[in-house]
């Protein structure tokens, strides 16, 4: 039975600062109280989530998609019980995440950002007691170890100290490790990031086999093609806010003029740009180097028929047409003003 | 309770813990048994030292033994897991409410300090030479001191090991490890501090101080010494709260 997950008006307000912009290498058992008294410190505050509500679907592949620092990792700590939320809250299944941690966590299964596998331990080893730490028998867990670090391609260094594994590696171990104790929810906060393309197919791969078995998949990703490929659903998020959310398809349809026609003839006089503009659902046509002309309109395909007329009539050669689909890059655009890639 | 879970995390770290624990034992243990070996032996037999000093020493690096190998089997991993890679998510994220997670590290940190107390008796007895005597009358009073002491440090080093970056573990360990050493009547039983009244009083408050002079109640109970029954009152006082201290600290730590 596939598991679903509901937020509720989170909001997550951090009081101090992320650890990795180091607190300096000061003794600091008391350097936080040194504000007289009365006046009031300058308190440090970073809102990280405005109020986000979301509802993910049993069995679904959903994407939060959005740029550096939108509060993605946060949604995915406050979910998987290593943020505590400020306001809100976040069901996982029927659990409440912050009230009925240890039921939450045993549906769960996480791969952070950044890899964070045991420096002590073998490759195995990570694997074997990851398995024991959610009550896998002996000889299942063996069982699965040998499975996975074969089907992660790790068995030849499944011996070998993780703290001498190239990035590739750490990242697939954590891949790994996640799927140890079979969760019902898989996390996988930016998988994607910084992968080669060919290994980012594959991993794309894994996770559709991964949610074929059944199970509800919650990925984050500042790309958007990935989001577009992968997400049966996904939430747009910004600042703290969900800006949008639905199917991919949803989405990019929802903001008018999303497509875009290139077209190219062999000639461009005036009186065709005119029966360009003409055309139904065309919002705008701007030509380029006297042969091209890109057309923004709310529909793509069934103007086709309408160019080669145009064209016809005016006694020009159509010659080339490339349709773009609206892009989720034009919906964030749309919404914030700003390119995701910012 | 999920005792798999938590069992599992015990084993996690005793299986670290095996591979550390003799480079860890050679360093907490290589400096009090050269005091000893100066002390007690050379010390002894040139007639500078009455040779019943022997006996105020084995109980005293005893303890230091037991009370710098707590601290630093909880505290140094603590400080290391919880570090910018954060390895200890992986645990935080095992089905068990986070506290188990640090009764798990106390536990793991009193067996290597009840071990790296017990090793002192037969390397003491090395460097001493045999004519000291050790009174074992009282295993069980023993073996309670043995215990309080050893869930002393380890809780207090998770206390410790939660309120201390990496940075800072340098500073840790000169400015409230070594003076505790020192003042921690280890050397000396603490009624030689009578000349000195503010500092006799002062040092109560150090743990070692109870370590030592308990042990030194059971181990050499002609030396002076502070009464047991107290010392027990003491132990259990520090390591209830300690435990707290740690377990609050290390909650607070745990999540963001
Ligand atoms: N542990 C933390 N402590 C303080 N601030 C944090 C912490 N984690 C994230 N933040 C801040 O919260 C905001 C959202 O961060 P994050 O959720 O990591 O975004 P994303 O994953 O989408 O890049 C950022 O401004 C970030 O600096
Ligand atoms: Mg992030």
């Amino acid at each position: 039975m596939a598991i679903g997950i509901r937020i509720e008006h989170l909001r997550k307000v951090y009081d101090s600062p992320p650890p990795s912009a180091a607190r300096g290498g000061g003794f600091s058992f008391t350097a936080q109280r040194s504000a007289g008294k009365g006046e009031k410190k300058k308190k440090f505050e970073v809102v990280a989530l405005e109020d986000v509500s979301l509802e993910i679907r049993a069995g679904e592949i959903f994407g939060l998609l959005g740029p550096n620092g939108a509060g993605k990792s946060t949604t995915i700590g406050i979910l998987t019980t290593r943020t505590r939320p400020t306001g809100g809250r976040a069901f996982v299944g029927e659990f409440d995440v912050w009230k009925e941690q240890v039921s939450a966590k045993r549906l769960i299964g996480v791969v952070p950002q950044r890899p964070n596998l045991d420096f002590a331990l073998t490759a195995r080893e990570i694997l074997l007691f990851h398995g024991a730490y959610f009550g896998q028998s002996a000889r299942e867990r063996t069982r699965r170890t040998d499975e996975l670090l074969e089907k992660f391609k790790l068995t030849d260094r499944a011996d070998h100290m993780v703290r001498n594994f190239s990035g590739g590696m750490m990242q697939r171990m954590s891949i790994a490790r996640a799927m140890m104790h079979d969760p019902e929810v898989l996390f996988l906060d930016e998988p994607s990031a910084g992968l080669d393309p060919q290994t980012r197919l594959l991993l794309w791969e894994i996770i559709r086999d991964y949610n074929r078995a059944g199970k509800t998949i919650v990925l984050t990703t500042h790309y958007m093609d990935e989001a577009d490929a992968l997400c049966d659903r996904l939430a747009i998020i910004d600042h703290g806010r969900i800006i949008a959310q639905g199917t991919p398809r949803e989405l990019k349809s929802s903001i008018p003029g999303g497509y875009l026609l290139r077209v190219r003839f062999d000639r461009l006089p005036d009186d065709l740009m005119a029966g360009l503009r003409a055309l139904p659902g065309v919002t705008e046509v701007r030509s380029a180097d006297h042969i091209a002309a890109d057309l923004y309109a709310d529909r793509g395909g069934p103007l086709i028929a309408g160019i080669a007329g145009a064209a016809q009539e005016a006694g020009v050669t159509l010659c080339d047409v490339h349709i773009a689909e609206p892009s989720l890059e034009t919906l964030f655009l749309h919404h914030t003003g700003r390119s995701l890639r910012d | 309770m999920n005792w798999k879970t938590f069992f599992a995390l015990l084993s996690r770290d005793g299986h670290v813990a095996r591979r550390n624990l003799l480079p860890m034992l050679l360093q907490n243990l290589l400096q009090p048994l050269l005091l000893t070996f100066v002390f007690g032996r050379v010390l002894t037999a040139s007639g500078m030292m009455r040779t019943g000093f022997k006996s105020v020493l084995l109980p005293g690096v005893m303890a230091i033994s037991m009370v710098l190998s707590g601290i630093q089997a909880v505290a140094m991993p603590v400080i290391a897991e919880f570090q910018f890679t954060r390895e200890i998510e992986d645990r935080l994220l095992a089905p068990i409410a986070t506290a188990w997670l640090g009764v798990a590290k106390i536990v793991t940190g009193m067996v290597q300090a009840l071990v790296a107390g017990l090793v002192v008796i037969p390397a003491a007895w090395l460097m001493m030479g045999s004519d000291i005597s050790i009174d074992f009358s009282h295993p069980l009073t023993f073996a309670a001191i043995c215990l309080l002491v050893a869930l002393c440090s380890a809780s207090g080093g998770l206390a410790l090991g939660c309120s201390v970056g990496q940075t800072q573990i340098g500073l840790m360990f000169s400015l409230i490890v070594a003076p505790m050493m020192m003042f921690g009547c280890a050397y000396y039983p603490w009624s030689f501090l009578a000349p000195f009244p503010v500092l006799k009083w002062a040092v109560l408050i150090n743990p070692l101080v109870y370590a030592s002079e308990g042990l030194r109640g059971v181990l050499a109970p002609m030396v002076p010494h502070i009464d047991t029954l107290l010392v027990l009152v003491a132990l259990v006082v520090i390591d209830a709260a300690f435990l707290a201290l740690g377990l609050a600290k290390f909650g607070k730590k745990a999540v963001s």
